[in-house]
């Protein structure tokens, strides 16, 4: 862990190792409704990359906006969903914070800032950019995060928003979670040269970090947020971790690029949640009673949403062409002649 | 009344929502000091400064994603899209983000947007600055698509566009820009979904969009000096349509030819003609004709060009077709 932590800050270290199991658990359930078929379609893990959303968000305000990605559930709990409208919504119930009508890629929560995970791969960045833009003009001291993965550093709009922020010192922070694989191939396969150099080209002051270090992940951030805050961003950080799942839960047999060893060595020795315990009790900050204690907490807190979005209602089928438009009740039953 | 060109209509549209919404913004290239090549935004740099008109780098996809942000979370882009053929470019941020917020986030988000850009052949551009796309957008749900016929209507649903809380594409013709028409002092909004009979008339229907309305204008007036009365409508927005006004006169007339500037498969004109085949069948004296764009990219030379768009003599040629009864298949 970074070496400079002392236990002083207990309330908050206890309150990043919570979410970062919150994350956890909640991918730990979703896996098992997509396994026992309750889940329609399919899902993204985040497991494995806890410390990444944890240790961003704890430096973010309600106020702060982030966007997210396919990969989305680790931002939305992060920046302080709750689990029951989460699992109602992957699996498609009216009380999801999307009415069911986003599901797990589309995974939405504006009350906190979070404007939406985003199925095309970097098709958040525009969107990130122009939140901050709005703080700009707006003159409000608000900051964006834009998560996005190392497979996104392809596309081509992510070079086109970086220059823009850049030329106009937009409050964004770029958080390239690389995780290694761009979806089922690796990443170094895909891309030349070094992914924070490219933001380094227009100006943009980047960062690499270890992603598996919550504290940090959320030091680098604490500075990067406060100074975007006071006009000096954009600022563009990458993040080293490592997904746990497949490029989604359907994809299990793997082998063909990568290796069962090389998953087996992140998951024993670079674990953000087993890391980050042994450091607390180390520290004192925390018993390993206490966090046994509050790791069955959230286990029962997940599995009471999971139960209860089992049993929730879907919407009403006639709510099929609600929210098309704003001002328009029904998009499909317009009166004619 | 005063007559003003198009251009200067939508120039005082802007202006007029950005004096009275301070989160309205102009994004684009070339906004600021050059106006746009068109030289329809002169001026508003000055007095709204570059933060509200912002020139962006050549990055359509940048800035219109950035557009999207931006309306997502409290401000009323108007994003300024030089070219209509551009419109691919910003296919994902239009179409996958923007146009879906309201409805994948359950009615919780939207994004308040506006694209201006242009359509329009015989402007001797060529395949990659001449076409007339707005079949593209009109295609997807959550996108409201404007097609004003004159400056008149350029500057009332502009306006009405800017405080729609749903994104918005507004498609000019660019060989209008210095046409004249009257357009009130006073303040005006024409609102979405509702059609203007520019023209009565009882024996064959013209709907034309755009600066077809001006084709089919022309057109009627040519018929009527032969005894044919031939009635215009402009349905002005084609998303929302306003049907009632269509099959009213479809009704009324018993024939119809729809005009519109696009490719004729698969666009504007096949899917109203098709509406009134629905639901005013047995009200028909023959089928509805389509007449759009041909299909094929727009040539560069005249000689060429000329062919590819309908035209007053081709409308008013396929009106007395119809009226006298000869079945006749669009080519």
């Amino acid at each position: 862990m970074s070496s400079a932590k002392t236990s002083s800050n207990a309330e908050d270290y206890l309150r990043m190792y919570r979410q970062m199991v919150r994350i956890r658990t909640f991918e730990d359930n979703a896996n098992q409704l997509y396994l026992s078929a309750k889940m329609p379609g399919l899902t993204h893990m985040y497991s494995g990359e806890e410390a990444v959303a944890v240790g961003i968000c704890e430096a973010l305000r309600v106020t702060d906006k982030i966007t997210s990605t396919h990969r989305g559930h680790g931002h939305c709990v992060a920046k302080g969903a709750e689990f029951k409208e989460m699992f109602c919504e992957l699996l498609g119930k009216e009380e999801g914070y999307c009415r069911g009508k986003g599901g797990s890629m589309h995974i939405a929560d504006q009350s906190n800032g979070n404007l939406g995970a985003n199925a095309i791969v970097g098709g958040s960045m525009g969107i990130a950019t122009g939140s901050a833009y709005t703080a700009r003009l707006l003159g409000r001291d608000d900051v964006t995060v834009c998560f996005f993965g190392d497979g996104a550093t392809a596309q081509g709009l992510m070079y086109e928003v970086m220059n823009m922020a850049a030329l106009w010192k937009l409050p964004v922070i770029y958080a390239c979670e690389n995780n290694g694989y761009s979806e089922y191939t690796r990443t170094d396969e895909i891309a030349a040269g070094s992914i924070i150099a490219r933001a380094e080209a227009f100006g943009i002051e980047a960062h690499q970090v270890d992603g598996q270090d919550v504290l940090a992940v959320n030091e680098l951030a604490q500075k990067l947020v406060a100074r975007a805050r006071k006009g000096e961003g954009p600022f563009f950080i990458e993040l080293m971790t490592y997904r746990y799942h497949g490029h989604h839960v359907g994809d299990i047999n793997r082998e063909y690029y990568r290796s069962k060893e090389e998953e087996r060595e992140w998951k024993q020795n670079r674990d953000p949640i087993i890391k980050f315990r042994g450091w607390l009790v180390a520290q004192g900050v925390v018993s390993e009673g206490e966090i046994d204690a509050m790791n069955a907490e959230i286990e029962r807190d997940a599995a009471a949403a999971v139960e209860y979005a089992l049993n929730a209602s879907y919407p009403d089928v006639s709510e099929v062409d609600m929210h098309v438009f704003t001002d328009v009740e029904h998009a499909l039953s317009q009166p004619t002649a | 009344m005063r007559e003003i060109t198009l251009s200067q209509a939508v120039n005082e549209a802007l202006a007029e929502e950005m004096r009275r919404d301070e989160t309205v913004f102009i994004i684009g290239e070339d906004v600021a000091e050059a106006g746009t090549p068109f030289k329809v935004l002169s001026g508003l740099v000055e007095e709204f400064g570059t933060d509200r008109v912002v020139d962006t780098p050549i990055a359509e996809p940048g800035f219109m994603g950035l557009a999207v942000g931006a309306a997502m979370t409290g401000t009323r882009p108007v994003v300024d899209l030089m070219f209509g053929d551009f419109i691919y470019l910003i296919m994902d941020q239009l179409c996958n983000q923007a146009a879906k917020t309201h409805y994948m986030s359950g009615g919780k988000m939207s994004a308040p947007l506006v694209v201006r850009t242009n359509l329009g052949a015989t402007r001797r551009s060529a395949a990659q600055h001449s076409q007339s796309l707005h079949a593209l957008v009109a295609h997807i749900p959550g996108l409201k698509v404007a097609l004003p016929s004159s400056a008149y209507e350029a500057k009332g649903l502009l306006k009405t566009a800017i405080r729609d809380n749903n994104p918005v594409v507004i498609f000019e013709d660019k060989l209008m820009y210095n046409d004249k028409a009257p357009v009130p002092e006073e303040e005006y909004l024409i609102p979405f979904g509702e059609a203007h009979i520019k023209r009565a008339g009882t024996d064959v229907t013209l709907i034309g969009t755009s600066s077809m309305v001006q084709v089919c204008e022309k057109a009627a007036g040519n018929l009527a000096a032969e005894g044919i009365s031939a009635e215009v409508i402009d349905p002005r927005t084609i998303v929302p349509l306003d049907e009632a006004a269509l099959l009213a006169s479809a009704k009324k007339t018993s024939r119809v030819i729809v005009v519109d500037e696009g490719h004729q498969s698969f666009g504007i004109t096949g899917e109203i003609a098709s509406r009134i085949n629905e639901k005013a069948f047995y009200h028909l004296d023959a089928p509805v004709l389509r007449m759009g764009a041909m299909d094929v990219p727009v040539p560069f030379t005249p000689v060429l060009e000329d062919l590819t768009v309908p035209t007053p003599q081709s409308v008013a040629e396929n009106a007395r077709k119809l009226v006298s009864g000869e079945m006749i298949h669009a080519a």
